[in-house]
């Protein structure tokens, strides 16, 4: 760091509360001029809720915020913005249709008289920020041509041109290569050298020793503490992000012996999503599937189910050869997928409970002349509401009505009664409550008794931990290894894993 | 907590009752103010000559804002349906008048031809996944162009085939009751009516058409073809396009090439009065009738209070906008 170290920002004792959730409890933070400061911590641990707080988007219930000394309470993004606090969303929000200069100002384009627009100052303006952060760009390229590394770039100068002192980077790595990311982290340098505070939010160990001055972990809505990037070793940083104990109660992992392997998946990839992937799941066995966000689990479990097209890969269900090209071929092959989006992926939420449960297996109850027996799929619908404790008023009930967990149960009526045997689910309790949770955890543990393969995607490490027969672990879609479940597997097993970008990343993770 | 049986009402039929049920009753008790404004305003309205000849008038455009219900169910849209009336018109023509074919067969390749058509549509929107909106705007223009193409952009009459104006103009209810001389027209919209009902709440077909508009990628991701069963709806509801080709035709006693445009938007708005969701997943075919009849019965009674043409159109439109607003101001309520 500099010698004349400025604190940018101090935040001290900050509170957050939602309906029901305490977000931010007591949490501190600082900054100061010329250093990149990585903030890390496990999915809804807090970070961007943080962060939010500072760029003005939250307010925060409690605590202190300086600004260069001054205590400030930014209402509105803008407001931080005029505090000279950019931030760059992990999602690029610039508009594909416009040029780079008209995304850099848009709201604020510099105008003639009778508010004409003056491109000609727009454009000299744009190319003035691209000379100062040495960057070659046509100010009139439109944004939707360049790459994404090209519009991270566009982001950033967009947000320098507020004259910002501080900037926030959310996962700015999350869609570059390996040249990409280097070309960000000259810019990145470039901008600390002119005293530029960063906030740098990334799950990549490895980029941490490569840009970060300090690392802040939080955990649960909590300050763990900060540590000097390059001192700290990568496993004494996951174990601050990992912390608590969690497996309340021990899986036992079933000796399954040497039952049907009934799921064989191998060399499966797509494009750049998926590389190589190769597994198998026996008959009664959870297998777990860990990962950071954009791990390409959920990119594994689409390719499998036949919801997008694979470029290379054979599956084997109950060890035959099976050819899958469309969700249709594997419902077939008794394949059911219970997607992390039920609204948008697994229920149609105007219909009712019945015909939701009866939506894959319509056939069943059709007639001659494609007439529908209403009856039987009530009679159906009704054992299956009974079956899996469905709380709803009626099998007529709209499914929009039902709460979460019971929605969630819909969807597995849904793949029972179409007699799937492999199921695949993807983060099966997002947006569940607590209570309903558990619920869902010992209705898989029933399936994988009856016999049934479940294989359990989840970026939720206690979830994980407390399902999985098996864990797979993945990293930028390869699969970095398969665990034992139950009490031989650490959360730090599975985070070296999850965090195992290349090969040299492993020499650094696991000589500590 | 479990409480599966204390509330199973058997629903009659699953398309025609709950969804829209509030719009359908606001549409119903519109239609139902209407009728006694006119006939208070005026003495003519109420006989039963005046009826039956709103219900006349609503035959063709009802049996078409069925067609339009279905796919809009789907979430989709077909522009196509007015231009493709009168080229399904058009070739019972060529099949009755220039071919010198029975009568029936003339009635089967109407039938045919749009359902036909619809297949091109629906393979248009569901296989090359081209916009419902583009798609069936292709699909209005080519039919347009086939149409006065196929007839030499001549009237194709139906002198030769004796009978064919009774389709329409007949009256079969009226042989038995001479009281109620209803038009076999009529006779034929309300079996559509009835056939599609049944389809849309007892059927395969009928429940993948509000699941398709609800949300068809949880469909396709339950293992169903849904690309097939989209084409089947577009085909059936061409199908039912060719019927109202019939119709018009034997109402004319001719089929006119240059007719049909615009036709679509009154069944479209026809189906949007009777409480049919454009976003799609809801909607029933009793709505689109009463929407259909409050077309007819506004257009006949304005004319009836002598109210010059031009004012009805504009009445119709801000009809309309009223009609959508108190829709979405009542979903906006109930959340």
């Amino acid at each position: 760091m500099g010698e004349e170290m400025a604190k940018l920002v101090d935040m001290t004792g900050i509170d957050k509360h939602f309906p029901g959730v305490h977000a931010l409890k007591s949490v501190q933070f600082d900054l100061y001029s010329g250093e990149v400061h990585a903030l890390m911590g496990e999915n809804g641990a807090g970070k961007s809720t943080l962060m939010k707080v500072l760029s003005g988007i939250y307010q925060r219930d409690g605590g202190s915020l300086k600004i260069e000394g001054r205590t400030a309470s930014p209402q509105t993004p803008r407001e931080a913005q005029d505090l000279g606090i950019g931030i760059i969303h992990q999602e690029l929000s610039l508009m594909n249709d416009l040029t780079v200069a008209q995304n850099i100002f848009i709201g604020r384009e510099p105008r003639k008289r009778f508010g004409r627009l003056d491109d000609v100052a727009l454009n000299a303006r744009t190319a003035e920020i691209f000379e100062s952060m040495n960057l070659t760009l046509d100010p009139k390229a439109l944004v939707g041509s360049l790459t994404i590394a090209k519009q991270q770039m566009v982001e950033i100068a967009k947000a320098l041109s507020y004259r910002s002192k501080v900037l926030i980077m959310d996962e700015p790595t999350a869609a570059l290569n390996d040249v990409e990311i280097a070309e960000l982290f000259v810019i990145i340098r470039r901008l600390k050298d002119e005293g530029v505070g960063i906030v740098y939010i990334s799950h990549k160990m490895d980029e941490l020793k490569q840009i970060a001055d300090r690392v802040t972990v939080m955990r649960d809505g909590e300050y763990v503490g900060t540590v000097d990037a390059a001192d700290t070793p990568i496993s004494q940083i996951i174990a601050m992000m990992v912390g608590r104990e969690v497996n309340e109660e021990p899986l036992e992992v079933p000796d399954l012996g040497d039952a049907e392997i009934s799921l064989q998946v191998s060399g499966l990839s797509r494009s750049k999503d998926i590389h190589d992937v190769s597994f198998s799941v026996q008959k009664g066995e959870i297998l777990g599937f860990a990962g950071l966000m954009g791990a390409g689990r959920t990119e594994v479990a689409r390719a499998i189910f036949g919801a997008d097209p694979k470029d290379s890969g054979d599956i084997r269900v109950h060890g035959k050869p099976t050819s899958i090209k469309s969700p249709k071929d594997a419902v077939r092959a008794g394949i059911g997928y219970l997607s992390e989006d039920r609204k948008h992926f697994g229920l149609a939420t105007g219909m009712n409970v019945r015909d939701n449960i009866a939506l894959a297996s319509m056939d069943l109850f059709t007639g001659s002349g494609g007439i529908l027996n209403d009856g039987e799929i009530g009679t159906a619908a009704k054992s299956f509401i009974h079956q899996l404790g469905i709380r709803t008023p009626s099998d007529v009930q709209e499914v929009r009505l039902l709460s979460g967990g019971n929605q969630q149960k819909v969807v597995i009526a849904k793949w029972l009664l179409r007699d799937c045997d492999i199921l695949i689910f993807d983060e099966p309790t997002r947006g569940i409550d607590v209570g309903a949770k558990s619920e869902i955890y010992k209705l898989l543990e029933e399936l994988a008794g009856q016999g049934k393969t479940i294989i359990v995607i989840s970026s939720e490490l206690p979830e994980i931990m407390r399902l999985s027969h098996r864990i797979a672990v993945m990293c930028e879609g390869r699969l970095t290894g398969i665990l034992p479940g139950g009490k031989d597997t650490t959360q730090e097993d599975i985070m070296h894993l999850a965090t195992q970008r290349t090969a040299a990343m492993q020499v650094t993770g696991t000589a500590q | 907590m479990t409480t599966a049986t204390d509330i199973d009402k058997k629903k009659p039929l699953a398309g025609l009752s709950e969804s829209g049920a509030y719009q359908k009753l606001l549409a119903f008790a519109s239609l139902i103010a209407l009728l006694i404004g006119f006939s208070i305003a005026s003495p003519n309205f109420m006989q039963t000559s005046n009826m039956i000849a709103i219900l006349q008038a609503t035959s063709v455009n009802g049996v078409l804002a069925v067609a339009a219900t279905l796919i809009i169910i789907t979430g989709g849209i077909d522009l196509s349906l007015g231009t493709m009336m009168t080229f399904c018109a058009v070739i019972a023509g060529v099949v009755l008048t220039y071919l010198g074919m029975p009568l029936l067969l003339g009635v089967a390749a109407a039938i045919g031809a749009g359902a036909l058509c619809g297949l091109c549509s629906g393979t248009f929107v569901a296989k090359m996944k081209i916009p419902p909106f583009i798609a069936t705007l292709g699909m209005m223009l080519i039919l347009k162009g086939l149409s006065l193409v196929i007839s030499g952009t001549r009237p194709i009459y139906f002198n030769d085939t004796p009978g064919f104006d009774q389709i329409s103009r007949g009256s079969l209810i009226g042989e038995v009751f001479p009281a109620l001389p209803i038009p076999n027209g009529v006779l034929i919209l309300f079996l559509v009516a009835i056939a599609a009902s049944y389809i849309l709440g007892r059927t395969v077909l009928g429940r993948y058409t509000f699941a398709l508009g609800s949300n068809e990628e949880a469909v396709r991701l339950s293992g169903v073809n849904t690309d097939l069963w989209k084409m089947r709806i577009y085909a059936l509801a061409g199908a039912i396009c060719g019927i109202a080709g019939i119709l018009i035709a034997s109402r004319l006693n001719s089929a006119q090439p240059a007719l049909g445009l615009g036709y679509e938007l009154e069944a479209i708005a026809a189906v949007v009065i009777g409480g049919t969701s454009l976003s799609g997943g809801r909607g029933t075919i009793l709505g689109t009738l009463i929407g259909a009849l409050i077309m007819a019965v506004l257009t006949n009674g304005l004319r009836v209070l002598s109210v010059a043409q031009e004012w009805q159109t504009v009445v119709t439109g801000a009809i309309i906008i009223l009609a959508v607003y108190a829709d979405m101001a009542r979903r906006k309520k109930s959340g």
